[in-house]
């Protein structure tokens, strides 16, 4: 699954996965604004920030073409742009969307596959998103897997079932068994959350999650944020004011 | 072959999620600002109180609608259809905490699998995690007891895809993505189609968990003001049939495209700090279908206000 | 030598009132190990979540001397420490080391000494190198393992094991065994692997319908509630 791969990715030592989450996030959306505020010049401002991203990616060790491919998520929905753009008789237009939003992709996966998503939630508690919501992402991330292989354990059962059923089972029949596949995956999703209560509980949980580690902003994140700050808009401004 | 283009085509209609690069800098900037003040209120009304108690049960619950949309449910002549979840959420776990859910499902899709931009979040948030989730409990809230219980849920679910839809579409056509009137219309079918099974979906699984055990099915609460929901709901149906009148203009969209994309080339940005110089696009449409919007989102500001009035001095 | 678990006529109803326990009367001495047989609903679990409060019922629970209320949980969800069936849903933080430590994070420690205590248990389960990965990828018998360990960093009194064979298999039971053995801890294990209660057990205790129905040495209890199945398919063999 696509996830796995991710968390093994973002399990990595080298320089840019040992770099603070604050410093990558700020990074981030730095990037991403000026790739989407960016009209002018856009094949060349685009070549520039993929060969950063591209760069970023062989200096962390992440397997390029895995992470090109895996970026490739929004394509379908760009082309699909791409085509009415190009209907509408803008073709420039799809281009761009085309290309602003692969970059986009690009750039976020640059990030998750070089940060354990635990330790990027903790990093963006700090720029003061609400610790409730970031804990409850915590814990959809942990048992997402866990859940997604229940779900196809049952999509199997049942359709081993209906194949056997094959001239019994109509469509109603079948749609709603499906109903019925989902509505117990909820009540075992939901014991489990009591589950995982109890042994909350049972090991003295008071009411807040502690965390083990801290995160410790040092002089190498500061030249690093400084550095990927810069470089996008430099870059951009460079390519821009050339005649 | 048909059904499978069908099918693909049904997948992208009922997920709405935006990709960074799509919305002009006003609309995604702007929708970040208003979701920030609504995560935190609804992230407040789910925690009660300090108690973090219930993150596991929230997280496990995001979980699950995570791996439901995942699955077939099989809809005839060979396609099949998948859960959203907005409305079962809001029915089974109430209001502010589907919404908190849906939050979380909406940051783990954009930074995990890269499926909705970051910039955009605000904008996927408000449309499927805050209005759209709202949109799928009000009929259940206002209908939710009596004979009507079961049209109430299909309503809920039809109503909470459509509502993020046609949010997700309104602020795309803002932000001057060109979009012929066929393609316009070809969508809002999709969307509808993907709204009815929604609902099915959804009422189905609602029948089945209370086969299973009933306590999980709340009752609507209550004590609501029906006057204020009923409020509610016309104003979020008004705000997606005045668009939907809007759209439909019919030299509209196609002026909007080519007018937008001249008035991009205008509103270029000079500098390549973050500041910028919003340039809305020239159009005289667009003016009168934005001041439509916003006079609208004014009224049910309005009506929301009075309505709490009148809930409060009748509870008294 | 005052017992660590006394329980006098625990009675307890389920919300929709069906009776989960009719009148339990359980004793525990320090250095014991425990087996809990009964067939599935009989309110062995049922029971053993009253011991460290997860569960309110009527009578008397005492664990150390406390009696199982309110104002006594913090301490006495430090003394009794279970390991649930299910390891997946008790090590639900993002990697071992975080999940281990945090009972001890629990109680008041520090951090320092937390993640020092988290690692002594690790080690003391065989799991210290597996610190930093996240939960989800060990296998069932790393998982337990890590449970245990979750559960000794509070440096409990009891020890309590809800079914902790399934799921794994032989050498997993065996190292299981293993590792329970060199504890000290007084030990309930509830359990349906009979040869496994017979390796670790002094005495069993049989459950029936939410009431113990007899007590006494492990072949004993087992012979006389026929639950000697394996035993006797084992003896037939040539």
């Amino acid at each position: 699954m696509h996830h796995v791969v991710l968390e093994r990715w973002s399990r990595g030592a080298s320089v840019l996965h040992r770099r603070d989450p604050r410093a990558k996030l700020a990074a981030l959306v730095v990037f991403l604004i000026v790739l989407a505020t960016a009209h002018r010049d856009l094949a060349a401002v685009g070549a520039a920030m993929f060969l950063l991203l591209a760069g970023a990616l062989v200096w962390a060790r992440i397997p390029l073409a895995g992470a090109l491919a895996r970026a490739a998520v929004v394509l379908p929905f760009s082309l699909l742009f791409v085509g009415v753009c190009w209907l509408a008789g803008d073709p420039a237009r799809g281009a761009a969307l085309l290309l602003k939003s692969y970059l986009s992709a690009l750039a976020v996966l640059t990030v998750v596959s070089t940060t354990p998503l635990p330790l990027l939630l903790r990093g963006m508690e700090s720029v003061g998103a609400p610790r409730f919501l970031l804990m409850v992402a915590q814990f959809l991330y942990r048992y997402l897997f866990v859940i997604s292989e229940e779900a196809q354990h049952m999509s199997k059962a049942a359709a081993s079932r209906g194949a056997t059923l094959r001239g019994a089972t109509s469509g109603s029949e079948r749609f709603h068994a499906a109903a019925g596949a989902l509505a117990v995956l909820f009540a075992r999703s939901y014991g489990r959350a009591e589950d995982i209560h109890r042994a909350m509980l049972a090991r003295g949980f008071l009411g807040r999650f502690r965390t083990l580690h801290t995160l410790r902003f040092g002089r190498a994140d500061g030249v690093f944020l400084a550095l990927a700050v810069l470089a996008p808009v430099a870059l951009r401004a460079a390519i821009e004011r050339m005649p | 072959m048909v059904a499978r283009i069908f099918e693909s085509c049904y997948l992208e209609a009922s997920r709405v999620h935006i990709y960074d690069g799509f919305l002009s800098t006003p609309v995604w900037a702007a929708m970040d600002v208003v979701a920030v003040p609504a995560v935190g209120y609804v992230v407040r009304r789910a925690q009660r109180g300090f108690d973090e108690a219930r993150v596991p049960l929230l997280g496990v619950m995001g979980a699950f609608v995570f791996a439901a949309q995942m699955i077939n449910i099989p809809v005839g002549v060979g396609t099949s259809g998948h859960l959203v979840g907005g409305a079962l959420l809001a029915i089974t776990l109430g209001l502010p905490t589907a919404s908190v859910v849906m939050c979380a499902i909406i940051a783990i899709q954009a930074l995990v699998f890269q499926d909705g931009g970051i910039l955009a979040l605000g904008a996927n948030i408000m449309n499927m995690a805050i209005v759209g989730v709202l949109a799928g409990y009000l009929p259940y809230s206002l209908w939710g007891r009596g004979r009507w219980r079961k049209s109430a849920i299909f309503a809920g679910g039809a109503l909470s895809v459509m509502v993020s839809a046609l949010l997700a579409l309104a602020e795309l056509l803002f932000s001057g993505v060109p979009m012929p009137r066929s393609v316009l219309l070809l969508s809002m079918a999709l969307f509808a189609v993907s709204a009815l099974l929604e609902g099915g979906i959804t009422l189905a699984v609602v029948e089945a968990l209370e086969a299973i055990q009933p306590g999980f099915v709340r009752r609507p609460a209550a004590g609501r003001s029906f006057a204020r929901g009923a409020i509610g709901l016309a104003a979020v149906l008004l705000a997606a049939v005045g668009f939907l009148f809007a759209s439909t203009a019919p030299d509209g969209i196609e002026r909007l495209g080519f007018e937008t994309g001249a008035a991009h080339a205008r509103a270029m940005i000079s500098t390549p700090l973050a500041g910028y110089q919003w340039n809305l696009p020239g159009s005289p449409w667009v003016r009168k279908a934005g001041a439509g919007l916003t006079g609208i989102a004014l009224i049910y500001g309005a009506c929301l206000l009075i309505g709490r009035g009148v809930a409060r001095r009748r509870s008294v | 030598m005052a017992p660590l678990v006394e329980v006098r006529n625990l009675r307890f109803r389920y919300e929709d009132g069906t009776p989960a326990l009719n009148g339990v009367d359980f004793r525990l001495e320090a250095g014991e190990t425990v087996a809990l047989l009964g067939p599935n609903g009989s309110g062995k679990t049922t029971f053993v979540m009253h011991l460290n409060g997860l569960l309110e019922g009527e009578g008397a629970v005492e664990v150390c001397g406390l009696p199982v209320e309110k104002r006594n949980l913090a301490a006495i969800r430090r003394k009794v420490g279970i390991v649930f069936q299910d390891s997946e849903s008790q090590l639900f933080m993002p990697t071992v080391l975080e999940d281990v430590a945090f009972g001890p994070l629990n109680l008041g420690m520090s951090r320092e000494r937390a993640e020092e205590v988290a690692r002594a248990a690790l080690e003391t389960v065989g799991m210290g190198a597996a610190a930093g990965r996240p939960p989800y990828h060990l296998s069932a018998g790393e998982k337990k393992k890590v449970a245990i360990a979750g559960i000794l960093a509070m440096e409990p009194e009891v020890l309590v094991l809800d079914e902790p064979t399934t799921f794994l298999d032989p050498p997993g039971q065996r190292a299981l065994a293993g590792l329970l053995n060199h504890l000290p801890q007084a030990k309930i294990l509830v359990t349906h692997d009979v040869p496994f209660a017979q390796s670790m057990c002094g005495r069993a205790v049989f459950f029936q319908n939410g009431a113990i129905a007899g007590q006494g040495p492990v072949e004993e209890i087992v012979v006389r509630f026929g639950w000697d199945f394996a035993l006797g398919w084992s003896k037939s063999r040539p």
